[in-house]
């Protein structure tokens, strides 16, 4: 990771200067479905949408499939230059050549979005991850309008903390957005207020989220 | 809501973006000087000879030494008059933030037994506020001032807040993201037959208004060289006669046995000489940035719809612009205006190592989709008007190439409500 002019993931991701391949598709966005007020929906036959503006991220992604593949892809997106560069970018690999088959595009990965972009500074990796639900959202969306509800990927989601039904998403999630100790974890989630007795589990998954996001301190 | 059809030419989003990026001559327009400012080169010809000619320990008992001590008085002198105090007054110390922490921790810790409760405001800088969290988990009691849309704490509220164990109250003079000033003499007055000491950062605020301190009515004020167009990593702490405080750094005895190190004479006498300039003409300073703002200000509302200014109107810092802009991102904006040359910065969530977004727009009832918005330019000494009307002829043009980006299109209405801003359209 790491491409020419810039050192994207520096010790505890404090660096965050671009890579040449996360400009390239913030200046020149591929993809794009402008906000036109307008848009003929009728074209698609799957749409995802992830985030809110509250949050500072929001993706709302259009996919059409023909015989299982990914044949157009196009979004919208509100968002920092990593947002709209995962976003650009996943659309790219979902539907160059002759497009992936749905199954294959459940598989793609925010390293993977990562990987083509060179890299993403750590504070950004949740761009990457906002963008791989969008398309997940998308291709679910699919299968359900055309009757593969079998076919459907739910994220199975557990939850450590019953008082606040707080789950192990929730957590990465919260890790994603900058809570790397207990206390920024707590005051984000309000987990394990009530019953202290789930910290040494909640603190587990802490810091497996954060040495899988974050690497090693 | 908008209709944008028509508003939109007919080239793609990447085809505006190609004929607003290309063919450009390169400039360096920078508008962040609330982040930090070159340094006059006046200063840096007043700094050169103590590096190494008069390099002098001002502690050593020969001629070297005595000649950085005459130096140093001098700058003290120098700064106390600016600040019409005595030079025992003047601490110099290694930046804004150090002063902010000894303020703070230093009257906490000296004071406790007489009361362990502070008062501060909801948009302090961060150097002021983190201490103040820090106390609290060390067993003070903090009480947070809100502010209103403009930004401004009520001394009615503060007077409401004040216990009688209180012994600190913290407000900075003018903010550093919004611009207002808050109204620190009549503060003073309210705590003037009461026990609490008064501390106010006064950063942004120095060459813009007078800071005598006895006229504001401080106990305490810091001051920095990085937004004095002075060096880096040099401040002051004020500290009135007779306040004590429990010092953060002890070593070799220097500055009264309150900050130990050898004194930074260079950077000491380059504050003293950036204070200097900042006060010399600074009515006509004052006056050429207010118009300069106020016609950015007005020009930029105008030429962009579904765009408001944050902070007070009028009552703010004369470089100060912050507006936000609905429906696009600030860091996306930013590194639009970095490729053009343009130096600016946001408020948004991306930004910041916390991913928190602008704590001081949320504090002023403003939902987060301003604060993820919103944009600061703050002028400074070589900023002109040709410069400003680059800006304002680039700005519109980003902003209609996010907008076509984003999916968004937010009712401005609901920003405009007065009441602590709970977005209601989802």
């Amino acid at each position: 990771m790491g491409n020419s002019g810039s050192d994207v993931a520096g010790p505890k991701g404090m660096s965050w200067m671009y890579t040449e391949q996360v400009k390239e598709h913030f200046f020149n966005p591929r993809n794009l479905l402008e906000n036109t007020g307008d848009i003929d929906e009728s074209q698609f036959n799957g749409y995802g949408q992830v985030g809110s503006p509250a949050c500072g991220d929001m993706m709302k992604l259009w996919i059409k499939v023909e015989d299982d593949r990914i044949v157009d892809c196009k979004w919208q997106t509100f968002g920092c230059a990593s947002a709209i560069a995962s976003t650009s970018m996943m659309s790219v690999m979902v539907s160059e050549n002759e497009g992936m088959l749905t199954e294959e595009a459940m598989k793609l990965t925010p390293t993977d979005i990562m990987e083509r972009l060179g890299g993403l500074p750590n504070r950004k990796i949740h761009c990457s991850v906002l963008g791989d639900k969008a398309l997940m959202k998308a291709i679910n969306d699919f299968y359900r309008r055309s009757g593969q509800i079998d076919r459907m990927k739910v994220e199975s989601s557990k939850v450590i903390d019953p008082e606040t039904n707080v789950t192990d998403m929730d957590i990465q999630e919260a890790v994603l957005e900058g809570a790397t100790d207990l206390e920024t974890l707590q005051a984000k989630l309000k987990v394990a207020i009530g019953n202290p007795e789930i910290i040494p589990e909640v603190e587990k998954l802490l810091h497996f989220y954060v040495s899988k996001y974050y690497g090693d301190e | 809501m908008l209709d944008w059809a028509h508003l939109i030419s007919p080239m793609s989003v990447q085809a505006e973006i190609q004929k607003l990026l290309k063919g450009r001559p390169k400039q360096f327009i920078y508008m962040d000087h609330a982040a930090t400012t070159p340094m006059d080169p006046r200063v840096k010809e007043a700094i050169d000879p103590y590096f190494v000619q008069d390099f002098g320990n001002p502690g050593g008992f020969y001629e070297l030494g005595r000649i950085a001590k005459e130096a140093l008085d001098d700058a003290r002198s120098r700064v106390a008059g600016h600040l019409g105090c005595t030079p025992n007054e003047i601490i110099f110390t290694g930046s804004g933030t150090e002063s902010d922490n000894m303020a703070i921790f230093g009257i906490a810790k000296k004071y406790e037994s007489k009361g362990k409760h502070i008062i501060i405001s909801a948009i302090e800088h961060h150097a002021v506020e983190y201490p103040a969290r820090q106390l609290r988990k060390e067993g003070f009691e903090v009480s947070i001032l809100g502010v209103d849309r403009h930004g401004k704490v009520s001394v009615n509220e503060l007077k409401e807040t004040l216990r009688e164990d209180t012994i600190l109250v913290s407000i900075m003079m003018a903010n550093n993201e919004i611009g207002t000033f808050q109204p620190i003499a009549e503060i003073g007055e309210a705590l003037k037959n009461h026990q609490a000491y008064f501390h106010t950062d006064a950063c942004q605020a120095a060459g813009t208004v007078d800071i005598k301190v006895d006229t504001l009515g401080v106990d305490l004020l810091t001051l920095n060289g990085s937004k004095i167009y002075g060096p880096k990593g040099v401040g002051i702490l004020y500290l009135r006669k007779g306040v004590r405080i429990k010092p953060l750094i002890y070593g070799g005895g220097q500055e009264r046995g309150l900050r130990g190190g050898t004194e930074n004479v260079p950077y000491i006498v380059g504050f003293a000489k950036a204070l200097d300039l900042a006060n010399e003409n600074r009515e006509e300073a004052v006056k050429r940035l207010t118009e300069l703002r106020d016609y950015m200000t007005n020009e930029l509302l105008k030429r962009i719809p579904k765009s408001m200014l944050n902070g007070h109107p009028t009552d703010r810092l004369p470089n100060s612009v912050n507006v936000t802009v609905l429906d696009i991102e600030g860091e996306a904006f930013t590194l639009f205006l970095n490729e053009l040359g343009i130096y600016a910065s946001t408020g948004s969530a991306c930004t910041s190592l916390s991913l928190d977004p602008s704590h001081v727009i949320l504090a002023t009832g403003l939902p987060y989709e301003c604060a993820h918005g919103s944009m600061r330019f703050t002028l400074g000494r070589n900023t002109t008007k040709e410069q400003i009307d680059y800006v304002l002829e680039v700005v519109p043009k980003i902003v209609e190439i996010l907008r076509r980006i984003s999916p968004l299109n937010l009712d401005e209405d609901l920003v405009k409500d007065e009441g602590k801003g709970k977005l209601k359209y989802i």
